[in-house]
Protein backbone atom coordinates (compact mmCIF):
# COMPACT_ATOMS: atom_id res chain seq x y z
CA UNK A 1 0.00 0.00 0.00
CA UNK A 2 2.67 2.32 1.22
CA UNK A 3 4.69 1.75 -2.03
CA UNK A 4 1.76 2.61 -4.50
CA UNK A 5 1.12 5.35 -2.61
CA UNK A 6 4.59 6.95 -3.27
CA UNK A 7 4.80 6.35 -6.67
CA UNK A 8 1.17 7.91 -6.88
CA UNK A 9 2.75 10.97 -5.01
CA UNK A 10 5.68 10.93 -7.20
CA UNK A 11 3.98 11.08 -10.29
CA UNK A 12 1.20 13.99 -9.11
CA UNK A 13 4.66 16.07 -8.42
CA UNK A 14 6.51 15.78 -11.70
CA UNK A 15 2.93 15.97 -14.16
CA UNK A 16 0.86 18.25 -11.78
CA UNK A 17 2.19 21.91 -12.97
CA UNK A 18 2.30 20.46 -16.72
CA UNK A 19 -0.29 18.81 -16.60
CA UNK A 20 -2.66 21.58 -18.59
CA UNK A 21 -0.36 21.84 -21.19
CA UNK A 22 0.29 18.10 -21.37
CA UNK A 23 -3.65 17.64 -21.03
CA UNK A 24 -4.34 19.93 -24.26
CA UNK A 25 -2.01 17.90 -26.64
CA UNK A 26 0.04 21.46 -27.14
CA UNK A 27 3.61 20.46 -25.54
CA UNK A 28 5.73 17.52 -24.44
CA UNK A 29 6.75 17.70 -20.72
CA UNK A 30 10.28 18.16 -21.85
CA UNK A 31 9.89 20.93 -24.50
CA UNK A 32 7.88 23.39 -22.12
CA UNK A 33 10.22 26.11 -21.20
CA UNK A 34 13.14 24.51 -22.19
CA UNK A 35 14.68 26.91 -24.38
CA UNK A 36 13.64 30.13 -22.72
CA UNK A 37 16.50 31.70 -21.57
CA UNK A 38 16.34 33.11 -18.05
CA UNK A 39 19.33 34.10 -17.51
CA UNK A 40 19.51 36.77 -20.08
CA UNK A 41 16.06 38.36 -19.10
CA UNK A 42 17.78 38.39 -15.50
CA UNK A 43 20.66 40.20 -16.46
CA UNK A 44 20.67 44.33 -15.52
CA UNK A 45 23.28 45.75 -18.17
CA UNK A 46 22.33 46.21 -21.75
CA UNK A 47 25.97 44.76 -22.24
CA UNK A 48 25.15 41.84 -20.04
CA UNK A 49 22.08 40.89 -21.44
CA UNK A 50 23.58 41.10 -24.83
CA UNK A 51 26.47 39.12 -23.90
CA UNK A 52 23.93 36.38 -22.15
CA UNK A 53 21.48 36.04 -25.49
CA UNK A 54 24.51 36.21 -28.30
CA UNK A 55 27.49 34.45 -26.10
CA UNK A 56 29.55 37.96 -27.23
CA UNK A 57 29.31 41.15 -27.78
CA UNK A 58 27.17 42.32 -31.27
CA UNK A 59 29.00 44.48 -34.37
CA UNK A 60 27.38 47.35 -35.70
CA UNK A 61 25.30 47.00 -38.81
CA UNK A 62 23.64 48.90 -41.47
CA UNK A 63 21.80 45.76 -42.55
CA UNK A 64 19.08 46.00 -39.77
CA UNK A 65 16.30 48.27 -39.92
CA UNK A 66 14.40 49.36 -36.68
CA UNK A 67 10.78 50.81 -37.27
CA UNK A 68 9.55 52.45 -34.05
CA UNK A 69 8.43 56.15 -33.23
CA UNK A 70 10.58 58.62 -32.37
CA UNK A 71 8.28 59.60 -29.82
CA UNK A 72 6.33 57.06 -28.05
CA UNK A 73 3.52 58.94 -26.10
CA UNK A 74 2.50 55.66 -24.49
CA UNK A 75 5.35 53.88 -22.88
CA UNK A 76 3.11 51.09 -22.12
CA UNK A 77 3.13 50.50 -26.31
CA UNK A 78 5.93 51.30 -28.68
CA UNK A 79 5.46 48.83 -31.55
CA UNK A 80 8.59 48.27 -33.01
CA UNK A 81 9.60 46.26 -36.35
CA UNK A 82 12.81 44.89 -36.86
CA UNK A 83 13.73 44.04 -40.79
CA UNK A 84 17.45 42.55 -41.94
CA UNK A 85 18.81 42.17 -45.28
CA UNK A 86 21.13 39.38 -43.30
CA UNK A 87 20.84 35.79 -44.79
CA UNK A 88 20.42 33.19 -42.61
CA UNK A 89 18.91 34.89 -39.74
CA UNK A 90 18.60 32.37 -36.80
CA UNK A 91 17.80 34.86 -33.76
CA UNK A 92 16.09 38.29 -33.31
CA UNK A 93 16.73 39.71 -29.83
CA UNK A 94 15.25 43.50 -28.88
CA UNK A 95 16.74 45.09 -25.98
CA UNK A 96 16.08 48.65 -24.30
CA UNK A 97 18.76 50.15 -22.43
CA UNK A 98 17.04 51.80 -19.59
CA UNK A 99 14.46 48.91 -18.98
CA UNK A 100 14.86 47.41 -15.32
CA UNK A 101 15.31 43.96 -17.73
CA UNK A 102 16.68 45.22 -20.74
CA UNK A 103 16.40 42.26 -22.61
CA UNK A 104 12.09 42.63 -24.09
CA UNK A 105 11.80 39.67 -26.66
CA UNK A 106 14.02 37.00 -27.95
CA UNK A 107 12.71 35.32 -31.44
CA UNK A 108 13.85 32.31 -32.85
CA UNK A 109 13.06 31.68 -36.71
CA UNK A 110 13.47 29.07 -39.19
CA UNK A 111 15.44 28.79 -41.98
CA UNK A 112 12.27 29.52 -44.08
CA UNK A 113 11.73 32.77 -42.10
CA UNK A 114 11.82 36.51 -43.40
CA UNK A 115 14.67 38.56 -41.37
CA UNK A 116 11.42 40.25 -39.58
CA UNK A 117 9.73 40.66 -36.93
CA UNK A 118 7.04 42.86 -35.76
CA UNK A 119 5.58 43.80 -32.08
CA UNK A 120 4.74 45.86 -29.55
CA UNK A 121 7.11 46.41 -25.81
CA UNK A 122 6.73 48.83 -23.11
CA UNK A 123 9.38 51.43 -22.30
CA UNK A 124 9.85 52.68 -18.71
CA UNK A 125 11.38 55.89 -20.56
CA UNK A 126 13.05 57.68 -23.04
CA UNK A 127 16.06 55.16 -23.97
CA UNK A 128 17.68 53.31 -27.18
CA UNK A 129 16.17 50.59 -28.55
CA UNK A 130 19.14 48.00 -29.34
CA UNK A 131 18.12 45.12 -31.94
CA UNK A 132 20.48 42.22 -32.01
CA UNK A 133 20.12 39.74 -35.34
CA UNK A 134 22.76 37.14 -34.91
CA UNK A 135 23.88 34.76 -38.36
CA UNK A 136 25.66 32.42 -39.07
CA UNK A 137 27.31 32.38 -35.74
CA UNK A 138 27.70 36.18 -35.68
CA UNK A 139 25.74 38.87 -33.93
CA UNK A 140 25.26 42.08 -35.47
CA UNK A 141 23.37 45.22 -33.93
CA UNK A 142 21.71 48.55 -34.61
CA UNK A 143 20.03 51.31 -31.97
CA UNK A 144 17.54 53.61 -32.06
CA UNK A 145 16.37 55.93 -29.68
CA UNK A 146 13.07 56.53 -28.78
CA UNK A 147 11.62 59.20 -26.57
CA UNK A 148 9.15 58.49 -24.08
CA UNK A 149 6.73 61.00 -22.62
CA UNK A 150 4.50 58.76 -20.32
CA UNK A 151 6.54 55.50 -18.72
CA UNK A 152 5.01 52.19 -19.41
CA UNK A 153 6.83 50.02 -16.27
CA UNK A 154 4.41 51.40 -13.91
CA UNK A 155 5.65 52.91 -10.60
CA UNK B 1 -6.74 27.67 -19.07
CA UNK B 2 -7.53 30.32 -20.56
CA UNK B 3 -9.71 30.62 -23.79
CA UNK B 4 -9.91 32.31 -27.15
CA UNK B 5 -7.34 34.38 -26.31
CA UNK B 6 -5.22 34.46 -29.57
CA UNK B 7 -6.72 35.78 -33.09
CA UNK B 8 -4.76 34.63 -35.89
CA UNK B 9 -4.25 36.22 -39.36
CA UNK B 10 -2.05 34.55 -41.95
CA UNK B 11 -1.85 35.71 -45.28
CA UNK B 12 -0.03 34.23 -48.40
CA UNK B 13 1.17 36.59 -51.15
CA UNK B 14 3.50 35.00 -54.06
CA UNK B 15 6.08 33.23 -52.53
CA UNK B 16 5.41 34.22 -48.81
CA UNK B 17 3.31 34.02 -46.07
CA UNK B 18 2.86 37.08 -43.34
CA UNK B 19 1.63 35.86 -39.85
CA UNK B 20 0.16 38.55 -37.19
CA UNK B 21 -1.08 37.01 -34.02
CA UNK B 22 -2.88 38.94 -31.49
CA UNK B 23 -2.96 37.80 -27.87
CA UNK B 24 -4.94 38.17 -25.14
CA UNK B 25 -3.08 38.55 -21.82
CA UNK B 26 -2.62 40.91 -18.85
CA UNK B 27 1.41 41.11 -19.45
CA UNK B 28 1.92 41.73 -15.57
CA UNK B 29 5.68 43.25 -14.84
CA UNK B 30 5.80 42.65 -10.87
CA UNK B 31 6.87 46.01 -10.80
CA UNK B 32 3.47 47.72 -10.47
CA UNK B 33 1.66 48.28 -6.84
CA UNK B 34 -1.75 47.79 -5.95
CA UNK B 35 -3.10 51.21 -5.47
CA UNK B 36 -5.37 50.34 -2.56
CA UNK B 37 -2.86 48.15 -0.55
CA UNK B 38 0.34 49.22 -1.97
CA UNK B 39 1.47 45.79 -2.36
CA UNK B 40 3.39 44.70 -5.16
CA UNK B 41 1.28 42.60 -7.85
CA UNK B 42 3.12 39.81 -8.99
CA UNK B 43 4.04 39.34 -12.27
CA UNK B 44 2.27 37.42 -14.92
CA UNK B 45 3.37 37.95 -17.95
CA UNK B 46 4.10 35.30 -20.78
CA UNK B 47 7.27 33.76 -21.72
CA UNK B 48 7.01 31.62 -24.88
CA UNK B 49 4.69 31.42 -27.72
CA UNK B 50 5.10 28.94 -30.35
CA UNK B 51 4.22 29.07 -34.33
CA UNK B 52 3.69 25.97 -36.52
CA UNK B 53 3.19 25.87 -40.13
CA UNK B 54 2.05 22.28 -41.00
CA UNK B 55 2.79 20.75 -37.66
CA UNK B 56 6.83 22.36 -38.11
CA UNK B 57 8.22 24.93 -35.85
CA UNK B 58 8.93 27.97 -37.52
CA UNK B 59 8.89 30.65 -35.46
CA UNK B 60 9.39 30.92 -31.41
CA UNK B 61 9.06 33.96 -29.62
CA UNK B 62 10.74 34.03 -25.94
CA UNK B 63 8.76 37.00 -24.08
CA UNK B 64 9.75 38.92 -20.80
CA UNK B 65 7.70 41.18 -18.85
CA UNK B 66 8.35 44.60 -21.03
CA UNK B 67 6.22 43.21 -23.49
CA UNK B 68 3.33 44.72 -23.82
CA UNK B 69 -0.22 43.88 -22.53
CA UNK B 70 -2.31 42.42 -25.08
CA UNK B 71 0.59 41.22 -27.36
CA UNK B 72 0.93 41.67 -30.86
CA UNK B 73 3.49 39.60 -33.39
CA UNK B 74 3.48 39.10 -36.63
CA UNK B 75 6.73 37.59 -38.69
CA UNK B 76 7.03 36.25 -42.61
CA UNK B 77 8.19 33.03 -43.66
CA UNK B 78 8.63 31.21 -47.32
CA UNK B 79 6.81 28.12 -48.24
CA UNK B 80 3.70 28.37 -47.36
CA UNK B 81 0.34 28.11 -49.31
CA UNK B 82 -3.17 28.95 -49.23
CA UNK B 83 -5.28 26.39 -46.60
CA UNK B 84 -2.32 25.33 -45.25
CA UNK B 85 -2.68 25.20 -41.03
CA UNK B 86 -0.99 27.63 -38.80
CA UNK B 87 -0.95 27.01 -35.42
CA UNK B 88 -0.14 29.43 -32.58
CA UNK B 89 0.27 28.20 -28.60
CA UNK B 90 1.42 30.02 -25.62
CA UNK B 91 2.53 29.40 -21.82
CA UNK B 92 3.13 31.79 -19.22
CA UNK B 93 4.96 31.86 -16.11
CA UNK B 94 2.17 30.70 -13.89
CA UNK B 95 1.98 27.32 -16.65
CA UNK B 96 -1.64 28.94 -18.20
CA UNK B 97 -1.76 28.05 -22.00
CA UNK B 98 -3.73 28.36 -24.66
CA UNK B 99 -3.46 28.02 -28.47
CA UNK B 100 -5.40 27.89 -31.64
CA UNK B 101 -5.11 27.10 -35.38
CA UNK B 102 -6.10 29.13 -38.75
CA UNK B 103 -5.78 28.74 -42.41
CA UNK B 104 -3.34 30.72 -44.55
CA UNK B 105 -5.70 32.69 -46.49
Amino acid sequence: MSMKRRTFLKGTITTGVLSVAVGAGLLKPSEVLAAWPENAFNQKGLADAINAISGGSASDSGDIKIKAPDIAENGAVVPITISTSISGVEKISVFVEKNPQPLAASFDLASNCDGFISTRIKMGKTSDVVAVVQAGGKAYQAKKTVKVTIGGCGG
Amino acid sequence: MAKNSIKIKAKNKGSKTEVKALIKHKMETGLRKDKKTGEKIPAHFIKEVKCEHNGSLVFTANWGVAVSKNPYLSFKFTGGAKGDSINVSWVDNKGDTDSKAAKIK
